[in-house]
């Protein structure tokens, strides 16, 4: 399993898929984070791996 | 995915522009491309003396580091709103400014709002009829104002504003909705010097938010990561969600809604300007120019806070 962390939010999803089918299992739009790995920033069509935990960072501020 | 420019490994992907890049080369490529926009707006020249508002944010801190790296005199403005929201909104993010200034050895103002006024932005807001719900729209009154003031008093030609494209998108959505005339045409990414206002620009207007994001964490720059708690659930989230949506679906689109209006724009679809510009008169408190037939909003707010104190609220 992979684990996807969004502030206080975390997300389990299966290996082997993009960090885009991820995001969009998670309900999350691409466009409104920016996901990292390992300290790395990473491009949706990764594939993420199993037992990884990405970082995502919303990007979206209101006001 | 590959960096269309050395071919490694891609940190970005941009689809608007098909382009994905590497660290190094987005690094370069958003700077260079801050410095191709300021010069196709005719935002301001080398000479020039900028002020850039920071909030402690990606989006101002890093307008003010490629501002910086690209050689213009730009310092900055942190004005303290005096907001805590339960997590020290406004200390923590002056701390942050402080802090990016010092490490780079930049000039930085600070004004305090409720040494100004006597209150901070929340109190503001409770004694004005304008924040019974939320302290949102005193907030941009006592922004805008001291923005112009200090630029004014201390000689600044121009003011800068991290707006990104998100956030233009997103105006410009809301202004579409409701056709306000007014708003559309003063929107863009300059707006002209007047007796009394200094010059507004806003050099990343082209750059989606997330690219603000990515650029900001790539180049180091520690920012506030938490929202202003008077933001959350605002109108303007919310039209960033629904263009995120379309832009998911049809990518480029909050790029040409906003490219095409400014092409409208210039081409004269809306109104003259001299048709819908009101009459401004010097404020008879502060000097700066107001459509108000007296105080200006910003005097206005400042009176009634006198009042209040004089009544013991």
């Amino acid at each position: 399993m992979v684990k996807l962390v969004l502030r206080k939010d975390e997300f389990e999803v299966r290996h082997g898929m993009t960090l885009e089918a991820a995001l969009k299992k998670c309900g999350i739009l691409p466009e409104s984070v920016v996901a990292i790995r390992e300290g790395e920033m990473i491009t949706e069509d990764e594939i993420i791996k199993d037992g990884e935990t990405i970082r995502l960072v919303a990007v979206i501020s209101g006001g | 995915m590959k960096c269309r420019k050395c071919g490694g490994k891609a940190v970005i992907n941009m689809p608007q522009h098909h382009l994905g890049l590497c660290k190094d080369d987005y690094l370069a490529w958003l700077p260079e491309q801050t410095g191709r926009f300021i010069e196709k707006y005719a935002m301001f020249g080398r000479e020039e003396k900028v002020l850039v508002a920071v909030s402690g944010g990606k989006d101002s801190l890093a307008l003010w580091e490629i501002l910086h790296r690209l050689g213009y005199q730009a310092d900055g403005l942190y004005l303290c709103l005096g907001i805590d929201g339960g997590i020290a909104y406004s200390s923590e993010s002056q701390r942050l400014t402080e802090q990016f200034a010092a490490a780079r050895g930049l000039q930085l103002h600070i004004v305090n709002v409720e040494a100004e006024t006597g209150r901070t932005i929340p109190e503001l807001a409770r004694l004005s009829l304008r924040g019974r719900s939320k302290p949102c729209s005193v907030c941009g009154l006592v922004k805008r104002h001291e923005m112009n003031r200090v630029a004014r008093d201390l000689g600044y030609n121009v003011l800068a504003t991290g707006h990104n494209l998100d956030d233009e998108a997103a105006v410009l959505f809301g202004n579409t909705l409701t056709w306000s005339r007014e708003y559309l045409l003063r929107q863009g990414p300059v707006l002209p010097a007047i007796p009394g206002l200094a010059r507004k620009v806003k050099p990343l207007c082209r750059f989606y938010e997330r690219e603000m994001a990515a650029y900001a964490l790539l180049r180091g720059i520690e920012y506030i990561y938490e929202e202003c708690p008077h933001a959350l659930g605002s109108t303007s989230t919310y039209y960033k969600e629904v263009l995120n949506r379309m832009e998911h679906e049809r990518p480029g689109v909050k790029l040409r809604f906003y490219l095409a209006f400014l092409d409208a724009h210039k081409s004269g679809l809306f109104a003259r300007q001299e048709d819908v510009q009101p009459s401004l008169n010097p404020c008879p408190g502060c000097g700066q120019p107001t459509s108000a037939p007296g105080l200006c909003s910003f005097c206005r707010l400042k009176e009634k806070v006198r009042s209040s104190g004089e009544a013991g609220l």
